[in-house]
């Protein structure tokens, strides 16, 4: 073959065109062809119809090859691309390698940035955004009353009602619910060595089957089971089946004994399935028997309702449906006068929402920080690459005068931000994963469905989403600015101070004061919550957690008649009080139902005797049983006097009530002394005790009463004490002593009341941790961010501040000059993100405590501590300035 | 000509351009005209089945081509073998040698095979 000539060569100079490429080879095949038989003696028409003949469809291989050369040529391109990405990757590899500190720090921020990105969008994912981890969860609801002060009294159905509603709605697959008075470590495992406490829940025979959940081992309760006189059952949660029976593989048809009662265990519930997780937060659930309906039928509101819709229904169908069945609807089927005491107090709604909703706009908060974190570390960083960019302006003018295009610095740029982002978001994943496992075993707060947190697949897309989004924000405007630059400007801006220098260093001040504005509205957000936490802390509770402790008691209830029990009953508590009470350290003892922020209930509707009230508005109490001492233990202020041993079964009636009760019945004037009647029943008011917050810290109260145990009938017994020493210090004698009167007496645990109160204000404080974190971390980096814009000015500025030295400036003078410029920064940022902090602030009004979103001790303090920190992020450089040399600065240029 | 003899003439036809490289860079036409002298006008190909073959080819990386001048000056596209090209022509060579070994073989019998044993 003879060499192509040089102007056919670059023919294709302007890109390949496989089309032309196809025709022409063609093209030169018949007419070689045509040659030939011309040559051989045909005529030149009847040739050119032969060469025609002998090729075949000429048209149709002209399609082919088309088809074909275009898809070699985008395999081309596409290789082309790669190659060029790949080189880049290398040069940038090679780039950063040479700037370890550059890239560490980069990575460093991105890593804690993207971290808390992906820690938070797993909280939210989990907790809002995935369905509950039940089949078809969008189908389950939860049935309940509007909220109202009587506790979960007024939250729950009666057994009646629950079986009126299910067979008269027409919308739900199933109804079921559980036991909803069931308080920790209510029974014991005896049999078995020393008893130990274990919590176990009374569930609808149904219950596992409209959630869906199938046994891991064994089977679920059969219709059978449910109904009274039957062998008793039990179904054993996962983690107490490997805990306590070490997972016995053939624990299912094994006989236990609870309470003294041997019980069959039936099965294990999976792994997945975790009752508290979901039903209540932070609970941990052992064991699982069935309700028997009957039992409890005279017993009021005791179940929570839940059920699975038919397909398709919606919840305002649900809601059309019980509000259609709710005036049929009895709460004891033996009292007709009862029916249709639901009216309008059966509202089913989403039994996801039930669970996470009030998070979710806790939720929702917090997600808006860590993006605003995200945004301040892009800004940084984008601040870091843009003096980067600066510095090797020349380098790249040179690649663009050598004939690089601007899409192609623009790309490399690129390359080099979603290299540090990679590297920062595989960092920020092993973050984020340790801060979830970690959150995964707080079992201490109370959050639905922590224990399921988890870095999953989701994670990993959100992951590789937001490292993509930072790369792409702070990789593309240092990118546009350089690569829209003048070329030759570029090459000629050597010596500080000229033009292109001052103009990217304005982009970079409005970056910081950006970025100030952005830390302005996250320690705001942090400071409200923080102020909301401590007012919280500061609630007066109605009684003094510190140095209290409560153990769940364990006694002997069986008598003949009702006063026999209560005698009985009056005879062993006081023992273990007088026992208790003796021990060194202890100050006072005493024993209740129940406890302060935690399962309440209410009996009735006491009237206050001699007073007219309308029936409906009356409140109904919630109902406290306790033993005397029991309010000095706790540390309840009271007015009049305490109950005594001899409040008996045969002396007077009396009772304890609280000041919003007091308030309520004889508004303004003096309650002790005055009797309330409960039906027949005059009890006598011996004292007025200060109002308990009953079921959470942040809420107001309702009325209260309080019963003495010798009068009335508790349900279970915790020993509250008071002490003079570390409650833990007399854990153990207090265990012996009640082992001593009771040996079926199990270890159950010492809880200190201050944890009861710590778990109540736990998800506050974890959003507040959280926030103030994230807050702490955008301070970090607008502090990073002022320091490195400042610091670059200083450098650009050595000459001039060299020759104001040499023309006598003193040190404090240029120092000052310095600071006051990086404050004039701050003072921008500030002024803008208070106005941001206030809109933020608005917005997450809903999440504060007795504190105004215009909070100004909040404002100020963040006014405060961002001058403080841009004061000193500017004192670095300033030192630095004034210690240059004239001489050094003159000659250096 | 029915699908199934098509399959075995591309087939061949690849081996066949390979081959036709051996001894230097040609163009398609050349190739057309290689094939039918070397094997005494005894394999007559439809000219325009020979493109896409070359195409496949050189999409394969088995063979590369540049635009060249013909021996009467005309612009043309030539093809070369690549060293993969190379390799592929030597494997071809040997699986059509075995090929052809094992067809010979069969109808070369006068017998029929004896019993297989059967164990």
């Amino acid at each position: 073959m003879t060499p192509t000539p040089i102007w056919r060569r670059y023919s294709r100079l302007f890109g390949a065109d496989p089309a032309a490429d196809v025709k022409d080879e063609l093209r030169f095949h018949l007419q070689a062809k045509i040659d030939d038989l011309v040559a051989q003696g045909w005529p030149l028409e009847t040739a050119r119809e032969e060469a025609e003949r002998q090729f075949g469809d000429v048209r149709a291989v002209q399609q082919i090859g088309i088809r074909m050369g275009e898809k070699m040529e985008r395999r081309k391109r596409l290789q082309d691309y790669w190659n060029d990405s790949i080189q880049d990757a290398r040069y940038t590899f090679r780039t950063l390698r040479r700037d370890p500190g550059f890239a560490a720090i980069s990575i460093l921020i991105l890593a804690l940035a993207i971290g808390a990105n992906i820690a938070v969008f797993s909280v939210v994912n989990t907790l809002l955004l995935r369905p509950l981890p039940f089949p078809d969860s969008r189908q389950l609801v939860w049935i309940a009353p509007p909220p109202s002060a009587c506790g979960l009294s007024c939250a729950t159905y009666s057994a009646d009602a629950y079986e009126e509603l299910r067979d008269q709605s027409r919308v739900y697959q199933d109804l079921t619910g559980y036991m909803a008075f069931t308080s920790a470590d209510n029974l014991r495992l005896t049999g078995r060595g020393e008893p130990q406490p274990a919590t176990g829940f009374e569930i609808i025979g149904n219950f596992f089957q409209v959630l869906g959940v199938h046994p891991a081992m064994g089977r679920l309760f059969t219709a059978e089971e449910t109904r009274p006189g039957v062998h008793p059952v039990a179904l054993l949660a996962y983690a107490y089946w490997r805990r306590q029976f070490n997972s016995d593989p053939a624990i299912v048809g094994k006989s236990v004994e609870l309470n003294g009662t041997p019980i069959t265990i039936v099965g294990v519930l999976p792994d997945t399935f975790d009752f508290g997780a979901v039903f209540s937060p932070g609970a941990k659930v052992d064991l699982f028997t069935p309700l028997d309906l009957n039992l409890e039928r005279d017993w009021g509101n005791i179940v929570t309702l839940i059920g699975r819709l038919k397909p398709g229904v919606t919840i305002a169908q649900a809601l059309d449906d019980a509000n259609r069945v709710a005036p049929n609807i009895y709460f004891n089927v033996k009292n007709p006068e009862t029916l249709g005491r639901y009216k309008g107090d059966l509202i089913p709604v989403r039994l996801k929402d039930y669970v996470t909703g009030k998070l979710s706009r806790s939720l929702i908060a917090l997600w808006g920080a860590v993006g605003v974190i995200l945004l301040i570390a892009g800004v940084n960083l984008s601040n870091l690459l843009l003096a980067r960019a600066i510095a090797r302006a020349k380098e790249f003018a040179i690649r663009g005068a050598l004939g690089a295009s601007r899409n192609r610095i623009v790309r490399q740029l690129l390359m080099e931000s979603l290299m540090l982002s990679s590297a920062g978001a595989a960092l920020g994943l092993g973050l984020a994963g340790s801060l979830l496992q970690w959150l995964a075993h707080q079992g201490s707060v109370a959050l639905p469905l922590l224990g399921n947190l988890r870095i999953d697949g989701q994670a990993m897309g959100w992951t590789v989403l937001v490292a993509i989004f930072t790369a792409t924000i702070f990789g593309l405007i240092p990118g546009l600015r350089i690569a829209g630059g003048n070329l030759q400007e570029m090459l000629k801006d050597s010596g500080p101070g000229a033009g292109q220098g001052r103009k990217h260093e304005r982009v970079r001040a409005v970056l910081v004061v950006f970025e100030v504005a952005l830390a302005c509205v996250l320690l705001v957000s942090a400071g409200l919550l923080l102020r909301s936490f401590v007012k919280v802390l500061d609630v007066d509770l109605g009684f003094q957690p510190d140095r209290a402790a409560s153990i769940k008691v364990d006694y002997d209830d069986t008598a003949p008649t009702g006063e026999a029990s209560q005698a009985k009953r009056g005879e062993i508590f006081r023992q273990i009080i007088d026992r208790v009470s003796a021990l060194p350290g202890v100050e006072a003892a005493g024993i209740s139902d129940y406890l302060p922020l935690g399962p309440n209930r209410e009996w009735d509707s006491p009237v206050p005797k001699g007073k007219a009230f309308d029936p409906a508005e009356l409140p109904s109490p919630l109902v406290y049983v306790v033993t005397p001492g029991f309010v000095r233990a706790m540390g309840i202020r009271l007015r009049g006097r305490d109950f005594t041993w001899a409040d008996g079964p045969h002396s007077e009636k009396v009772v304890l009530i609280n000041a919003s009760a007091a308030r309520f019945y004889w508004p303004g004037e003096d309650a002790v002394g005055k009797i309330l009647m409960r039906g027949n029943e005059e009890d006598h008011i011996v004292g007025v005790v200060d109002d308990v917050h009953e079921e959470t810290v942040e809420g107001g109260t309702g009325a209260q009463i309080y019963y003495p145990a010798m009068q009335q009938g508790p349900s279970g017994a915790q020993l509250v004490i008071r002490t003079a020493v570390p409650a833990a210090t007399v854990a153990a004698s207090v265990l012996r002593s009640l082992r001593d009167l009771n040996p079926k007496q199990p270890a159950a645990e010492f809880r200190p009341i201050q944890t009861i109160v710590d778990r109540a204000v736990s998800p506050r404080r974890f959003f507040m941790l959280l926030v103030g974190a994230f807050a702490s971390l955008g301070l970090l980096l607008a502090a990073l961010g002022i320091y490195g814009v400042i610091s670059y000015s200083v450098t650009r500025q050595a000459q001039a501040i060299g020759i104001r030295m040499a023309l006598g400036a003193s040190v404090g003078r240029v120092q000052l000059d310095v600071v006051s410029g990086t404050l004039r920064l701050a003072g921008v940022g500030m002024m803008l993100g208070t106005l941001l902090a206030l809109a933020v602030a608005n917005l997450i009004s809903s999440l504060l405590f007795a504190t105004p979103s215009w909070d100004v001790p909040t404002y100020l303090g963040m006014a405060f501590v961002l001058m403080l920190v841009a004061a000193v992020s500017g004192y670095i450089p300033a030192r630095r300035a004034s210690g240059i040399s004239p001489m050094d600065a003159l000659r250096s240029s | 000509m029915d699908p199934a003899k098509l399959e075995f003439f591309r087939g061949t036809l690849d081996v066949l351009i390979l081959k036709s490289l051996v001894w230097g860079p040609l163009h398609g036409y050349a190739i057309t005209n290689l094939i039918r002298r070397q094997s005494d006008q005894a394999l007559l190909l439809e000219e325009g089945t020979l493109y896409p073959a070359l195409w496949r080819l050189e999409n394969k990386g088995l063979l590369e081509a540049e635009w060249g001048l013909s021996e009467n000056n005309r612009k043309a596209k030539f093809y070369k073998l690549t060293p993969e090209g190379r390799r592929q022509l030597r494997h071809e060579v040997k699986t059509w040698e075995a090929y052809v070994t094992a067809v010979a073989k069969v109808l070369a019998a006068t017998q029929p095979p004896a019993q297989e044993e059967v164990a």
